[in-house]
């Protein structure tokens, strides 16, 4: 049953009509066009769609937007402030993290994630709080470079 | 629209090339090709022959003989000095909207930013039989140089006569025709002064040589990246349009099911939900995702599913069904090979396995239809969006004029996407709706109504001299495919055949074809046989080799590698593999580290070095080699699809292991460029090497030679 609620994307609240019930993933993009998070599996194996709520990385395509009623949810398209993108969507450009992109959105985000939580992480542990991310491209090598290079990025400020 | 039994399917290990060449490749008939510009210069890629400039009436349907039937490719200069590239290859991941463009910046003397490129749209785009087969580099990206380097002179001319200047002093630089003695210049888009010129040119038209190029060769950023990076990029999953439906099909509980009986009423019941039933194709179009879902559940189906064999027998029954195929092919046959095993010191014969696997890409199919008045539109994620146009004209029974395909950029493909299972279905639901619908596969629908790797078995006797020479070789692959299956060692004494199975599952292309399995199989055998007759395996294929080119990338990664240097540990090994695919050589050398308590394998540390030519793009080159080598260490340790009664049992990622972060060796690759050499593809060589390297290190480090791909799904197994 469809309810009335508020939602903080971004930034920006939303009034929208929905199942609370309803995977937040489906309503950041079929209800609110917000379609930087992606579709990769729905069962939180594969990261594409990974926003933040409150700054914790979730899975969008398992969480139901009730849960995050009342909290700050970031998607990729909230990272850039101003038209600046974020120092890892920059590294990601300048390292070519990617081919076909569409697992580098949930990857940024999580990315950022890590890097708020620890600036300067080993490769261990950038492993290990990536690994439930998929890049079937198989850029990994490059992500992992260019998490490196946004946190040096961050903490030359 | 039925899902097919197997055995409807034609034997296609190698799918794509069962496509002939059309008869016709003029697809924007002539009257929308003049309709697509405005003013300005086109130049039109030919098959052969030079033609002359044709200077058009400016009339709606000009000089209508004036283009040719098969035409490759275009480019247009608009007066406002935009360049405008059309071209049928599509974008995956593998960047050729970069390489492609810098192509033509290079020719035209033009930044790379001020070349927009049109790709896989058949109603904009010159006829193309697919981005596949690593054919892009060598064959499209020549073309469009060409094209390119024809539009640079016909500007120069166009300048010189407008001031009567020798055509030899004017210069072509940063979008413009200048005069350096008098100091006139004048843009690209003025010269063309309001008329419609079109020029013809021969696809061979000469072009600036590598060893000139300022442009391609260096490592030009990706094209458009921005949009990746800020979720901006609309991929056709993400797209939308007024008044848009979902779609969602009712899948059959197995492959080659036919439906027996359907109850849809309470699915047509629900509010505005359309509900498709024909033949076995059913399907619901909605007005949001988790009515289409509700309505598809609601359903209730009977289906009979009939026998089909499993993952269990998948190799027996390959070998048993070869003869019911097309029987064997013999693809290379020289000497006696009883002779040459008889001659040997040394003989070995090994039966290798390769399992079915998914390409998963991450984007699966989708597609959005749209049907306005008998016109039919569909966005779709495909390789091969004139292939999608035929199929969808054929399931709809309209003429292809009718059917216009466009390709987004897409979330990637491997081989997977040649077909328009989502297209077909999206616009089957749309005719019923009356509205546009959108349909995206679920992970579970694309690992198991795509089509996968093929499986095969392959069988190998081959004999050696304590010298090392080796004397004999015989090479049978069983449904695999005939990719990179001759060896390029020199043997006196081969017989090489690939057999057709009718496949117990639906298969088709993928990355490299069968290029990875026959690699496998032969350079783990070649690695066994140094090992018979106590060789370093390096040594053993350089002594067996004659190919300067597969020579050099050894060489070259033997060195960067250390491969004579002493193991870091008890339990690590060192791994060398190599070959040619596709116009590209690779030489692969693996470390690994192998827990033989827990049976865990890790693969330390990777070089590849990879020679295709002359290098367009320095860093997306070594891009593609490491995503190869990723990608081709799911196939190598732990890809499998497992199948029975005809249901893939682990359609999911947490059912199907891919590679992870973790599974991420040091990777280093080494790059040749040569110069003196056409540049070929790289989206697939690179991806040979890795599993036979990886296997070849796991047997240094334990003395186990593993003769199945995937090697070890659950670990070592001792």
């Amino acid at each position: 049953m469809a309810n009335r609620m508020e939602l903080t994307v971004n930034g920006t609240a939303y009034q929208i009509e929905v199942d609370a019930e309803q995977r937040l993933l489906g309503v950041l993009r079929d209800v609110l066009d917000l379609t930087g998070s992606k579709y990769g599996c729905g069962e939180g194996e594969c990261g594409a769609c990974t926003v933040l709520v409150d700054g914790t990385p979730i899975r969008a395509c398992l969480s139901s937007v009730g849960e995050a009623v009342g909290k700050q949810i970031t998607t990729i398209e909230g990272l850039a402030q101003d038209g600046r993108l974020h120092p890892l969507q920059e590294a990601f450009l300048e390292v070519d993290a990617f081919q076909c992109g569409y697992c580098t959105p949930g990857l940024i985000v999580s990315g950022v994630a890590l890097l708020n939580s620890n600036p300067a992480p080993t490769r261990r542990e950038v492993v290990a709080f990536m690994e439930g991310h998929v890049c079937r491209c198989g850029t990994y090598p490059r992500i992992l470079a260019a998490i490196n290079k946004a946190a040096d990025a961050l903490k030359a400020g | 629209m039925d899902a097919q039994h197997p055995s409807e399917h034609p034997f296609e290990p190698e799918r794509y090339e069962r496509y002939a060449e059309p008869v016709y490749r003029f697809n924007v008939n002539r009257r929308q090709f003049f309709k697509l510009f405005g003013g300005g210069l086109a130049v039109v890629c030919v098959g052969t022959g030079a033609l002359a400039l044709q200077p058009s009436d400016g009339a709606n349907d000009p000089a209508p003989t004036a283009l040719p039937d098969d035409i490759g490719s275009w480019l247009h200069i608009g007066e406002d000095g935009t360049v405008t590239v059309y071209t049928g290859k599509v974008e995956v991941g593998q960047n050729i909207r970069t390489s492609l463009t810098q192509a033509v910046a290079e020719e035209l003397r033009v930044p790379v930013e001020a070349v927009q490129l049109v790709m896989g749209d058949t109603d904009l785009t010159p006829y193309d039989r697919g981005t596949f087969g690593s054919r892009t580099t060598p064959t499209m990206a020549p073309r469009l140089r060409s094209a390119a380097a024809a539009a640079r002179e016909v500007l120069i001319d166009l300048a010189a006569e407008t001031w009567q200047a020798d055509r030899g002093a004017l210069v072509v630089a940063a979008g413009k025709v200048t005069h350096p003695a008098t100091g006139r210049s004048v843009a690209f888009g003025a010269l063309t002064q309001g008329q419609k010129l079109v020029q013809t040119i021969a696809a061979d038209a000469p072009v600036t040589p590598a060893t000139q190029w300022k442009v391609a060769g260096t490592s030009v950023p990706k094209v458009g990246g921005r949009a990746f990076v800020t979720g901006e990029h609309r991929y056709v999953s993400d797209m939308k349009l007024p008044d848009m439906r979902y779609g969602k099909i009712l899948r059959p509980p197995a492959f080659g099911a036919t439906l027996r009986s359907l109850d849809a009423g309470r699915a047509g019941a629900m509010d505005g939900v359309t509900v498709v039933h024909d033949g076995s194709f059913v399907g619901v179009a909605a007005p949001d995702p988790q009515t289409a879902a509700r309505a598809v559940a609601a359903m209730r189906a009977e289906w009979d599913v009939p026998p089909q064999p499993s993952r269990a027998e998948l190799f027996d029954y390959l070998k048993e069904h070869a003869a019911a195929g097309r029987g064997g092919r013999d693809r290379h046959v020289t000497g006696d090979v009883e002779q040459g095993l008889a001659a040997a010191d040394e003989t070995l014969a090994h039966t290798y396995t390769i399992d079915f696997i998914a390409h998963a890409p991450l984007e699966p199919r989708a597609a959005l239809a749209q049907w306005a008045g008998d016109k039919l539109t569909v966005w779709t994620g495909t390789q091969r969006p004139f292939g999608v146009r035929s199929e969808l004209a054929e399931a709809f029974r309209i003429p292809e004029e009718r059917v216009r395909v466009i390709m987004p950029d897409t979330g990637s493909g491997y081989g997977g996407k040649h077909t328009g299972e989502a297209a077909v279905e999206a616009a089957r639901l749309a005719r019923a709706a009356g509205k546009p619908v959108k349909l995206v596969w679920t992970r579970e629908e694309e690992f198991t109504w795509a089509y996968f790797r093929p499986a095969g078995v392959i069988e190998v006797r081959s004999g050696v001299r304590r010298d090392g020479t080796v004397t004999a070789w015989a090479f049978h692959n069983y449904n695999s495919g005939g990719a990179a299956i001759e060896t390029p060692y020199v043997v006196p004494n081969q017989h090489i055949a690939f057999h057709a199975v009718q496949s117990p599952l639906r298969q088709g292309s993928y990355r490299g074809l069968a290029a990875p399995a026959n690699v496998f199989a032969r350079e783990s055998q070649m690695d066994a046989m140094a090992r018979l007759v106590s060789m370093d395996p390096l040594a053993f294929r350089l002594k067996n080799l004659r190919d300067a080119r597969l020579q050099a990338v050894f060489e070259a990664a033997a060195e960067a590698f250390g491969w004579r240097r002493a193991k870091p540990a008890p339990g690590h090994g060192f791994g060398i593999a190599g070959g040619v695919d596709k116009g590209g050589y690779v030489a692969t050398c693996a470390e690994v580290a192998v827990d033989r308590a827990s049976g865990h394998v890790q693969v330390v540390r990777v070089v590849a070095a990879f020679e295709c030519g002359a290098v367009v793009n320095p860093d997306h080159l070594k891009n593609q080699v490491e995503g190869s080598i990723i990608q081709g260490l799911g196939g190598a340790l732990f890809e499998s699809i497992d199948f029975a009664d005809g249901r893939v049992l682990n359609p999911r990622f947490s059912r199907y292991r891919v590679p992870r972060f973790s599974d991420t060796p040091l990777l280093d690759v080494i790059l040749l460029d040569r110069k003196d050499l056409p540049s070929a593809g790289a989206g697939e060589a690179p991806i040979i090497g890795i599993a036979p390297a990886v296997g070849n290190a796991i047997f240094d480090a334990t003395g186990i030679r593993l003769h199945t791909l995937p090697m070890a799904p659950h670990g070592l197994e001792t």
